[in-house]
C-alpha cells in the first residue's frame, strides 16, 4: 500500500534536477544584467550631479553637462509617439477585429513581421531616403522621429493585437448576437478591456525609443547644438547618439563622464519599464472578469 | 431598404399560435457544414407567429446549428457554411444588408452562459442603449423588467452594481435570458437555457416563457424531454444531422410518431 514505487522515486528525481537545470539558467539570466548596472553605477555615480543633469557640456564634451541631450531625447520620443500610436494602434484594430482570414491579411501580417525584423541601420537608411531626402524634411527631429516611428510600429501592432486578441471571443459574440456592430463591441467591450495590454506595449515601445542610435544619427541627431530645439525642424542632440559619439568619436573624454550618460540613458529605460509594469499591475486590477 | 419587420399580428385568442397565416419562418432545403463536414441535412420546416417549437434530439444532431443558422452566426465562423434557404417573415434572412438590424430583433441563449466583463446593470441595459433608451428611469424600467422575468431580479436587485461575470453559472444563464429579452425580440432563440438552473427556478422561468408566447415566437432547443412536452406547441426531433419527425407534441408522446425511432428517443432507449 501506501510506499514509493521504483518508478515513484525516478519521476521525483528527474523532478527535482529539472528544476534545478531551469533555475541555474534563470540565474545565468540575471548575471549579466546586475554585472552591467553594477558596472554603471560604480562607475559613473560620481559624475551624476545637478549639473551634469541640467548644463549642456563643455570644453569639447570633456566637462558639463548633458542637459540638450536629455531634452532631444524626450523630443525625439514624443514625436515618435505621435506619429506612431494611432497608426499603430488603428493597424491593430482592423487586424484584429474586422480583416477577414484571407491571403492580403496574412500578406500583412507576415510584412509586419518582417518590419520587425529589419535591422535599425537599414530603417536608418530608409529614413533618410524617405523624410530627409524625398519629402525634404531635412536632418530635423521630425524625420528622426518618423524613422523610428516606422521602426516600432510592429512592436505597436503586435502588442496592441495581442491584448485584443486576449479578449475572450465569447464576449465579442454575445455583443454581435444582440445587434452590436463590430465598432459598438470594440467601444463598449474589447478596448474597455484591453487597453492594459496596449498601453504596456505603447510604453515599451518609449523606452526602445529612448535607446535607439542608427536610426537618428543620419536623420537627425548632431554631435554637438549649442541651443536646445525650438521646433520638430531642428536638428537635436540625443542620450543615444551622445553616448556613441563620446564613447568612439571624441578623445579626452573622462572616463566617469562617460559611465554618466550610459547610466542616466539605462535609468531612463528602466524607469519607464517600471511605469509600464506598474501601469499593468493597476489596470489588471481593474479587469473585469 | 428599410430592414424591419412589421409588428407582430394581434394574438387573436390569446395565446394559440397563428397557424392559419403565413409563417414566421420558412426553412427549406437549409444544410449546415462545419469545414466540409456536414451537421444537417436538408431541413425543411415552417415555424408560425406565437408557436413555441420545440427542438429534441441527442448531442451531435444539429440542433444547435439550426439556431445558428436562424441569427446568422455563420457570419462569426468562417468554417461554418450554410445552404438552403431561410425566410423570415417571407424575407430571405441573407437579403438583410444590415446584419446588425436582422440580429438585435432575435434574441438568442446559449447553453455556456456568457456574462459580459459590465456590472449586471449594464448587461441588461446594453441592448436597450444601442436602441437609443438613453433616460435612465426608462433604462431602470427594462433592467427590473427583465430580470424579473428571468426570474433573477430577487437575487440581484441589491447588487446591480457588481459584474455580471462574476455571479454564478447558474445566475449567469439567467442573466443571458434577461439579456436576450430587453432586446424585445420579436424571436427568441433558447439552447438548453435551463443547464445550469434549479428545477423550481427552471419551472419560473417556463411560466414566464409561456406568458411570453403573446408577444413573441420562441424556438426551445431542449435535451430534457419533459421540458418540450411542458412548453412546446409542436416539436421536431433531430437526430445525426436529420430531421426525423415533426408534429404536434402531444401526438409525439402519446405515440402517434412516423418513425420508431422517435418513440425510442422519447422513452430513453437512447440518446
Amino acid at each position: 500500500m501506501f510506499t514509493a514505487t521504483t518508478l515513484n522515486r525516478r519521476s521525483y528525481r528527474t523532478q527535482n534536477v529539472a528544476r534545478a537545470v531551469f533555475f541555474l539558467m534563470t540565474v545565468t539570466l540575471v548575471i549579466p544584467v546586475l554585472i552591467i548596472v553594477g558596472t554603471l553605477v560604480v562607475k559613473g555615480g560620481p559624475a551624476i550631479s545637478w549639473e551634469f543633469l541640467f548644463t549642456a557640456p563643455r570644453d569639447g564634451m570633456t566637462a558639463g553637462g548633458i542637459f540638450p541631450a536629455l531634452v532631444g531625447t524626450v523630443w525625439l520620443v514624443a514625436v515618435a509617439l505621435l506619429a506612431s500610436v494611432p497608426v499603430g494602434v488603428a493597424a491593430a484594430l482592423y487586424l484584429s477585429e474586422y480583416a477577414p482570414d484571407n491571403l492580403l491579411t496574412r500578406s500583412i501580417n507576415l510584412a509586419i513581421i518582417n518590419l520587425a525584423g529589419v535591422p535599425s541601420i537599414v530603417h536608418a537608411l530608409f529614413g533618410v531616403g524617405a523624410f530627409v531626402l524625398f519629402f525634404n524634411i531635412g536632418a530635423s527631429i521630425l524625420a528622426a522621429s518618423l524613422t523610428l516611428a516606422v521602426m516600432t510600429l510592429p512592436v505597436v501592432i503586435v502588442a496592441t493585437r495581442e491584448s485584443l486578441q486576449a479578449v475572450p471571443q465569447a464576449f465579442r459574440e454575445a455583443c454581435w448576437n444582440m445587434g452590436a456592430t463590430r465598432w459598438q463591441t470594440i467601444r463598449k467591450v474589447v478596448l474597455p478591456n484591453s487597453i492594459s495590454g496596449i498601453l504596456t506595449g505603447v510604453i515599451l515601445e518609449v523606452s526602445r525609443t529612448a535607446g535607439e542610435t542608427a536610426p537618428i544619427m543620419f536623420t537627425g541627431a548632431a554631435a554637438f547644438v549649442a541651443f536646445l530645439p525650438a521646433s520638430v525642424f531642428d536638428q537635436t542632440m540625443a542620450m543615444s547618439y551622445h553616448l556613441y559619439y563620446i564613447a568612439t568619436q571624441q578623445t579626452g573624454v573622462p572616463e566617469e563622464v562617460t559611465f554618466g550618460v550610459a547610466l542616466v540613458l539605462i535609468s531612463i529605460v528602466l524607469l519607464m519599464n517600471a511605469i509600464s509594469i506598474g501601469f499593468r499591475v493597476y489596470l489588471r486590477g481593474l479587469k473585469k472578469w | 431598404m428599410v430592414d424591419v419587420l412589421p409588428a407582430p399580428a394581434p394574438a387573436s385568442g390569446g395565446t394559440s399560435p397563428l397557424y392559419g397565416e403565413p409563417p414566421l419562418i420558412e426553412v427549406q432545403g437549409l444544410t449546415i457544414a462545419y469545414d466540409g463536414q456536414p451537421a444537417l441535412r436538408d431541413i425543411s420546416l415552417d415555424i408560425f407567429r406565437h408557436e413555441i417549437f420545440g427542438i429534441i434530439g441527442p448531442a451531435n444532431s444539429g440542433k444547435t446549428s439550426f439556431l445558428r443558422a436562424l441569427n446568422r452566426m455563420d457570419g462569426f465562423n468562417p468554417g461554418m457554411e450554410v445552404r438552403g434557404s431561410i425566410r423570415l417573415n417571407g424575407k430571405d434572412i441573407n437579403a438583410w444588408r444590415n446584419v446588425y438590424a436582422l440580429r438585435s430583433r432575435i434574441g438568442v441563449v446559449f447553453p455556456l452562459p456568457v456574462g459580459l466583463p459590465l456590472t449586471v446593470y449594464d448587461n441588461v441595459a446594453f441592448s436597450p442603449r444601442l436602441r437609443g433608451i438613453r433616460k435612465k428611469a426608462e433604462l431602470d424600467e427594462v433592467v427590473e423588467r427583465c430580470l424579473t422575468r428571468a426570474a433573477l431580479w430577487d437575487e440581484v436587485k441589491d447588487r446591480l452594481d457588481s459584474l455580471g461575470s462574476l455571479l454564478s453559472g447558474g445566475q449567469q444563464q439567467r442573466l443571458t435570458i434577461a439579456r436576450a429579452l430587453s432586446q424585445e425580440p420579436e424571436l427568441l432563440l433558447l439552447d438548453e437555457f435551463s443547464i445550469a438552473v434549479d428545477p423550481v427556478t427552471t419551472m419560473r422561468i417556463e411560466d414566464v416563457l409561456r406568458e411570453l408566447r403573446s408577444e413573441l415566437t420562441i424556438v426551445l432547443v431542449t435535451n430534457l424531454v419533459q421540458q418540450a412536452r411542458r412548453l412546446a406547441d409542436r416539436t421536431a426531433f433531430f437526430l445525426m444531422g436529420e430531421m426525423v419527425e415533426i408534429g404536434v407534441t402531444e401526438d409525439l408522446f402519446e405515440g402517434k410518431v412516423g418513425d420508431e425511432r422517435t418513440t425510442g428517443y422519447i422513452e430513453g432507449r437512447y440518446g
